[in-house]
């Protein structure tokens, strides 16, 4: 008989106010009987809807039946025969939107808690299981990638274990993408995206960091090196500002500046170097995961007063679930239906303010969201010392401008196939880079799919 | 990791270093960059090609020490590596292959900017004027190299100490009014000194490309840091520039994001103009 409880079994956090000054996570992950309790939860339903709404398929009724008996490393191994990064999804996948939002048990209560069940086990493997991994036996061929984001980290790994010699180039002196310069410490700590690269390594990924591809080799001389097939996961890190008055003014940052200058960079660590202004009053603008990370941040660098500034409603808002909730909890104020016109700065060219103006939502858009109109008239100043944007970024356009042949549609985004090719033979890609901001769930699908092209296309040439 | 092969001080506050990174030297041009980090802890700090050797694999920085990054990188000598050293970013200067007569002009630590597009213009058939501008006599750099790219060399200094007492400008603007013809001028150096350079050259309608910099982090246009206003619109001078066309720059917005992260105002003249005081730095 299923434990019919409405709820999900509690997850432990910190409290509120206590984690809204320290960058540790916030959630503190279940305890071995709190997973078996939870894992009760599930009905296991025959044709398996929750499956149906991930996108890598994760066989979740199987490894959840698996937790429910205490096999916990059985569990494991079901999630890892289509999931590479269990602890990373489980943390950061919007659930609500996948494998949760089509469970059964969502239609009347909570849905069973697939990610947070997922976290724990790939936390139990990593604490207790042994990841022996082995090299395995080179089958002659080299494959380059292009980023080192989920969806080039995953590509990277399928194609190791398929005995390819890979060698991954990334930009930034460290491995991950944007989970190490994006996504928050407190959300998803970046020892767990060190052991990831680590066991790719082991793997015999080679890993040059520290290269820009496009201005160092180009993909075109990649090929001239000998690598037959090339994946391009570069992901779309190109900042939007609004072009708005004031956006120079000192103190307005893209959330990608100051969410580098905080994660990558360690600003908010002792003994690091990097400069960070202090902020007392902080705008961040957008409604997306960026913007609920930068908020958390912010706060947690010690501002008083942080507003997130969203043009539409509570409804459209597309971050997480889970990180409006905490943002909410730790003090973040929400000024919704509000949009900037003007940022204001003083004698000093330094942010003093932000006008606003009220917004109201009309007919639907080309997006399927109400249209955010300006209410006339209703301009108000909003009392801030910085403004942090974050309302959305682009594909950089480096690798498409020095690659021939590679061909992009009018947002930058590069042209892919279903099966990950592009327009020129031999150069697949995936991820962000092709989409446009997404999740990291469709990215690692993406270099899923695409190792598995490469790997046919590379067979068909022999 | 990245090898120091030679380490020269030029001056006081100078210092050249040769960096083994074959990779780089065989892609970089005059105009490109570098971003290295020292270590760990380190900031990410760009710095210009001031030479290569594409037959040793070394890329040549020279670089002021003017805070953390700077100090701590001089503390190194031959022999020991750095962690990151990233390049060749940036767009290379372009010449106008048309252009027959040029005048480069450096500033201070700028004359080590200056300096590889005067070669680089030299070495493509082009008639190169340098005016290399100084504080002080104590403080010249690189005035043998200068000399053995250009066709004419005025050094100037502004307490009169060496070569000809004065700013970089009043001898660009003798040179024009004595009725030189230049078809491009290319000025590096403090902000304030590529201001009033374009502002010379403006009424003579001669061409001016500057290379600015401002505070970057990734060098790649992913952090929108170094953004600068060109013709009215916003660009990332790490993948757009760092040259842009003197004329087009908005300077003051330039000189004033600069001073964000300044702690105190700074003695040297290379930052006379950065008025700012009391940028607060917490980390
Ligand atoms: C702050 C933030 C929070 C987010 N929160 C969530 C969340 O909670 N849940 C979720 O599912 N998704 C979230 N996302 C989105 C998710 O992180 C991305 O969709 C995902 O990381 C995309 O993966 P990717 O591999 O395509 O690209 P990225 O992760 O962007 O990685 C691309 C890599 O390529 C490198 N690169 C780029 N150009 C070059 C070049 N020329 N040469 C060499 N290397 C290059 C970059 O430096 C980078 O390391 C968030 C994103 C951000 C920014
Ligand atoms: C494209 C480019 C090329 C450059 N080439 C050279 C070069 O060849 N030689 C050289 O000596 N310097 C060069 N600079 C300037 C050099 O990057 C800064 O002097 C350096 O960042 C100072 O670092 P620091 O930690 O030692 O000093 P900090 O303590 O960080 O700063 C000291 C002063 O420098 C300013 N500053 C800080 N960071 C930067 C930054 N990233 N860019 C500009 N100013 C900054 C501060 O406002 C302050 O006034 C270049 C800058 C750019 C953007
Ligand atoms: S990978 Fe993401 S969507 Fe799939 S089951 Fe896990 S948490 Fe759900
Ligand atoms: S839909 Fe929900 S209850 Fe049904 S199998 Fe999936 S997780 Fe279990
Ligand atoms: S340095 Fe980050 S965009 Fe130019």
């Amino acid at each position: 008989m299923a434990n019919m409880a409405p709820k999900k079994t509690a997850m432990p956090e910190q409290e509120p106010n206590v984690r809204n000054k320290n960058f540790k996570e916030v959630a503190l992950g279940y305890t071995e009987e709190m997973a078996k309790e939870e894992a009760t939860r599930c009905l296991h339903c025959k044709n398996k809807p929750c499956v149906s709404g991930c996108p890598v398929n994760v066989h979740i009724p199987e490894f959840i039946a698996k937790v429910a008996e205490g096999d916990f490393e059985g569990a494991y191994q079901e999630i890892a025969l289509t999931n590479s990064l269990p602890a990373v999804c489980g943390r950061v996948c919007p659930q609500e939107n996948q494998c949760e939002g089509k469970c059964v048990r969502g239609i009347k209560a909570e849905p069973v808690g697939v990610g947070r069940l997922e976290r724990f086990v790939a936390d139990w493997h990593m604490a207790h299981g042994s990841d022996k991994v082995e090299k395995p036996a080179s089958n002659g061929h080299k494959v380059a990638i292009v980023g080192a984001g989920p969806a080039g980290l995953t590509c990277a790994g399928d194609l190791a274990k398929m005995g390819y010699q890979v060698t991954v180039y990334e930009a930034f002196h460290a491995a991950g993408g944007v989970l190490i310069y994006g996504i928050p410490e407190f959300r998803l700590p970046k020892a767990i995206v060190a052991k990831e690269v680590a066991k790719l390594e082991q793997l015999g990924v080679e890993i040059k960091t520290d290269m820009v591809i496009g201005k160092v080799d180009s993909v075109d001389e990649l090929f001239e090196q000998g690598f037959e097939a090339v994946f391009i996961g570069s992901g779309a890190g190109l900042p939007s500002f609004m072009n708005i008055e004031g956006e120079s003014l000192l103190g307005v940052y893209s959330a990608n500046e100051y969410l580098t200058r905080i994660n990558l960079m360690k600003a908010y660590k002792d003994g690091y170097d990097t400069p960070l202004a202090k902020s007392n009053k902080v705008a961040v603008i957008g409604g997306g995961n960026v913007a609920m990370d930068a908020a958390r941040c912010a706060k947690r660098m010690g501002a008083e007063t942080v507003y997130i500034v969203y043009r539409r409603s509570m409804e459209e808002l597309p971050a997480r679930a889970e990180e409006v909730h905490h943002a909410q909890e730790e003090g973040i104020i929400f000024k919704l239906l509000n949009n900037p016109v003007k940022i204001l700065g003083d004698d000093q060219g330094r942010v003093c303010g932000m006008e606003c103006v009220e917004m109201e939502l009309g007919e639907p858009d080309a997006s399927g969201r109400r249209r955010p109109i300006a209410k006339e008239g209703s301009n108000f100043t909003l009392d801030v010392d910085t403004v942090i944007m974050s309302i959305g970024t682009s594909p950089n356009p480096l690798i498409r401008t020095t690659t021939t042949g590679l061909e992009a549609n009018k947002h930058g985004c590069l042209i892919a196939k279903e099966n990950g090719a592009t327009t020129k033979e031999g150069v697949y890609a995936g991820g962000d880079a092709v989409t446009g901001a997404a999740t990291v769930i469709l990215a690692m699908g993406a270099g899923k799919t695409a190792a598995q092209s490469i790997d046919e296309y590379i067979k068909s040439k022999c | 990791m990245y090898k120091i092969v030679t380490k020269r001080e030029l001056n006081d506050t100078v210092t050249l270093m040769e960096i083994e990174a074959p990779h780089i030297a065989r892609k970089a041009k005059a105009g490109q960059f570098i971003i290295f980090r020292v270590d760990e802890q380190g900031e990410r700090v760009p710095l210009t090609i001031a030479d290569y050797d594409t037959e040793k694999g070394t890329v040549t920085i020279i670089f002021q020490i003017v805070g953390a990054s700077t100090k701590l990188l001089n503390t190194l000598n031959a022999g020991d590596s750095i962690l990151d050293f990233v390049g060749p970013l940036g767009v290379p200067t372009h010449i106008d292959p048309e252009a027959k007569r040029v005048c480069v002009i450096g500033g201070g630590v700028g004359n080590a900017i200056a300096y590889p597009q005067a070669k680089a213009l030299h070495n493509a058939g082009i008639q190169v004027d340098m005016i290399a501008g100084f504080r002080s006599k104590d403080i010249v750099i690189l005035e043998d190299e200068m000399r053995a790219v250009t066709d004419n060399l005025y050094m100037m200094t502004d307490d009169g100490t060496y070569g000809e007492k004065g700013l970089v400008t009043d001898k660009l603007k003798q040179l024009i009014e004595a009725g030189n013809h230049y078809d491009l001028v290319v000025a590096i150096g403090p902000v304030i000194m590529m201001k009033f350079v374009a502002a010379t050259t403006k009424p003579h309608n001669i061409k001016t490309l500057v290379s600015l910099n401002p505070i970057m982090i990734d060098g790649t246009g992913m952090c929108g840091g170094c953004r600068v206003r060109v013709g009215g619109k916003m660009k990332f001078a790490c993948v757009d520039g760092p040259d842009f066309d003197g004329h087009e720059v908005d300077f003051d917005e330039l000189m004033h994001r600069n001073s964000f992260y300044k702690e105190q105002e700074a003695t040297a003249r290379d930052h006379e103009c950065r008025l700012l005081k009391g940028g607060n730095q917490n980390g």
